[in-house]
């Protein structure tokens, strides 16, 4: 088979369906939440085009500089605290036998795919005072009642954990499993222990990688919008719900398209920053 | 030695705290009573029946269950045409749309869920049912994009050349040699897309929220009047579908591979 630049309309044809879909339903609709950012709102939830800036000059007050600064703080804490049990984790997962490798990915898989609305409602239940943790503490003599933990800052951290978790070990993994471990055996062999040769030999090599792999997680937990609704009290709100908010309830689409627009800008930058990060250790 | 049991313990106790969560939901949707409580209070599986017999819970489900079917197939069509011309024709430019097809997955899904929001009330479209297939096609067409091209990827071009020189055109490749080849990575790039448009909320909401209750939307809904223990029973079958669709993908692919775990020369 030559390789060559297709030249005929018929051989250019087949990419004609993806093309359009794309540019119709992704870039058209992305464009148009640009544009929307810079409308101006009118009462009764309503905007009309417009060339103003306001939407972005709200991004100067106390209240969004608080959320940002919490979405910022939480999604960095999220991140490390993930890769932190995910990097241990998957280290160990890529050396086990085949079939146990494959039901761990599938277990993990299937708690990635879950709806945030059932992680949610899982955590809340789990915190609960009625059904959680707290009864079981009190069955073996550890807690004299009851309590609910959730909603807080500690059920949203945990359920934002959870979810990020096996994210973080699918996006670890592929380097993981590629690495050559007989360089930790070298490590090994003259002398070293292995939590010795896991922090100066693999932690150093791979050093890229986690860093990308953080800012991943860190764009990933950015990205919740539910969890902090249903775990976290409204001071726990995050920029994505309160996009969400803006959208829906208080119908301000321009306000909510320029958060989104910043949103995006953020998420592109450290996705990008990733990207460039892994490459340099791919090519070294 | 002594360390590999400490390892092994330690990841014991990382798949126990997975699947805790879980675990106290499938407790609780056994309770007897309408009430949340664990341990359950009595046994009953009437609140599974309730998925089924309760129109407004049946009516969600069989939702989620054809916008997932339709919204993947429609995904799966997106994504072949495009892995298949960027495999077959040098056309760097074609990775544009690769690039395209990869950027809705990786940005926070509020991004791609507002987008839709603006465009389906913009062509006054915004509440109608077909704007959610096209919304999770488009939203999840990472997925298939990712499994065919490393199907492609696997296929060796000398099939392909063996297959010209005894005179078959492209489209006689395509359906006897190529297809067959790459249909398992088609297959799990429908699957992956199936099982997250079955559980994608924000999307779904912001095209056709006001209009149709897809499962997580009804659970969420639901979630603000206060409890029924139909929300635990209903989670535990998705999360019962989830796994055994995984399990599938592994049973007749390679999910290693699938997620990367050899370099595309092995």
């Amino acid at each position: 088979m030559i390789r060559r630049p297709p030249r005929t309309l018929a051989e250019h044809a087949p990419i004609l369906f993806p093309a359009l879909m794309l540019i119709v339903f992704f870039v058209i609709p992305f464009g148009l939440m640009i544009a929307v950012s810079f409308f101006r709102r009118v009462q009764g939830g309503f905007y009309e085009p417009d060339f103003v800036l306001a939407n972005y000059e709200r991004f100067l007050s106390a209240f969004f500089g608080n959320v940002l600064s919490f979405s910022l703080m939480l999604a960095g804490l999220v991140a490390v605290v993930a890769v932190a049990i995910a990097f241990p984790f998957t280290y160990r997962l890529v050396r086990l036998p085949h079939p146990a490798q494959v039901r761990w990915l599938v277990f993990l898989l299937s708690v990635l795919s879950l709806s945030e609305v059932i992680i949610g409602f899982a955590w809340s239940t789990l915190l609960s005072r009625t059904a959680g943790i707290t009864n079981l503490l009190v069955a073996v003599g550890l807690m004299e009642a009851p309590q609910s933990l959730s909603p807080g800052f500690g059920a949203l951290l945990a359920g934002l954990v959870y979810q990020a978790f096996p994210y973080t070990v699918l996006v670890l993994y592929p380097a993981l499993a590629r690495f050559d471990f007989s360089l930790m055996e070298a490590a090994r062999t003259l002398g070293s222990s292995p939590a010795r040769a896991f922090f100066t030999v693999l932690v150093p090599a791979l050093r890229n990688t986690i860093v990308g792999t953080v800012i991943m997680a860190f764009v990933f937990a950015l990205g919740s919008y539910l969890l902090p609704q249903l775990l976290g009290r409204p001071q726990h709100w995050t920029l994505s719900v309160l996009i969400t908010d803006q959208a829906i309830y208080q119908s301000n689409m321009p306000f909510a398209a320029a958060m989104a627009v910043f949103l995006v800008l953020v998420s592109l930058a450290l996705v990008g920053l990733a990207l460039i990060l892994g490459r340099r250790e791919g090519s070294q | 030695m002594r360390s590999a049991t400490i390892g092994s313990v330690l990841a014991g106790l990382l798949a126990l705290l997975l699947a805790v969560p879980l675990l106290v939901v499938a407790g609780v949707s056994v309770n007897a009573k309408k009430t949340l409580s664990f341990p359950p209070q009595g046994f009953s599986l009437s609140w599974y029946a309730e998925i089924f017999t309760d129109p407004g819970w049946r009516g969600a489900l069989v939702n989620s269950l054809t916008l997932a079917g339709l919204s993947s197939a429609l995904s799966v069509l997106i994504a072949f045409p495009l892995a298949w011309f960027l495999w077959r024709w040098k056309a760097p430019w074609a990775r544009a749309f690769e690039i395209l097809g990869m950027t809705p997955f990786i940005l926070p899904p509020v991004i791609t869920a507002l987008g839709f929001l603006s465009f389906w009330s913009a062509i006054g479209a915004y509440g109608q049912q077909w704007t959610a297939v096209v919304s999770h096609a488009v939203f999840f067409v990472t997925l298939p994009l990712v499994t065919l091209s490393l199907g492609f990827a696997a296929v060796d071009r000398s099939y392909v050349e063996a297959a010209s020189t005894m005179g078959a055109d492209d489209r006689a490749v395509l359906r006897t040699v190529i297809l067959p080849l790459v249909r398992p990575y088609m297959i799990s790039g429908f699957a992956f897309a199936f099982v997250l448009s079955l559980n994608e909320y924000i999307v779904a909401y912001m095209s056709v929220g006001f209009t149709m209750e897809t499962l997580p939307i009804k659970i969420f809904n639901a979630l603000r009047y206060g409890y029924t223990p139909v929300m635990a029973s209903v989670t535990v079958l998705f999360v019962a579908i989830t796994a055994v669709i995984f399990g599938l993908i592994a049973r007749f692919g390679d999910l290693p591979r699938l997620l990367g775990a050899w370099s595309k020369s092995d």
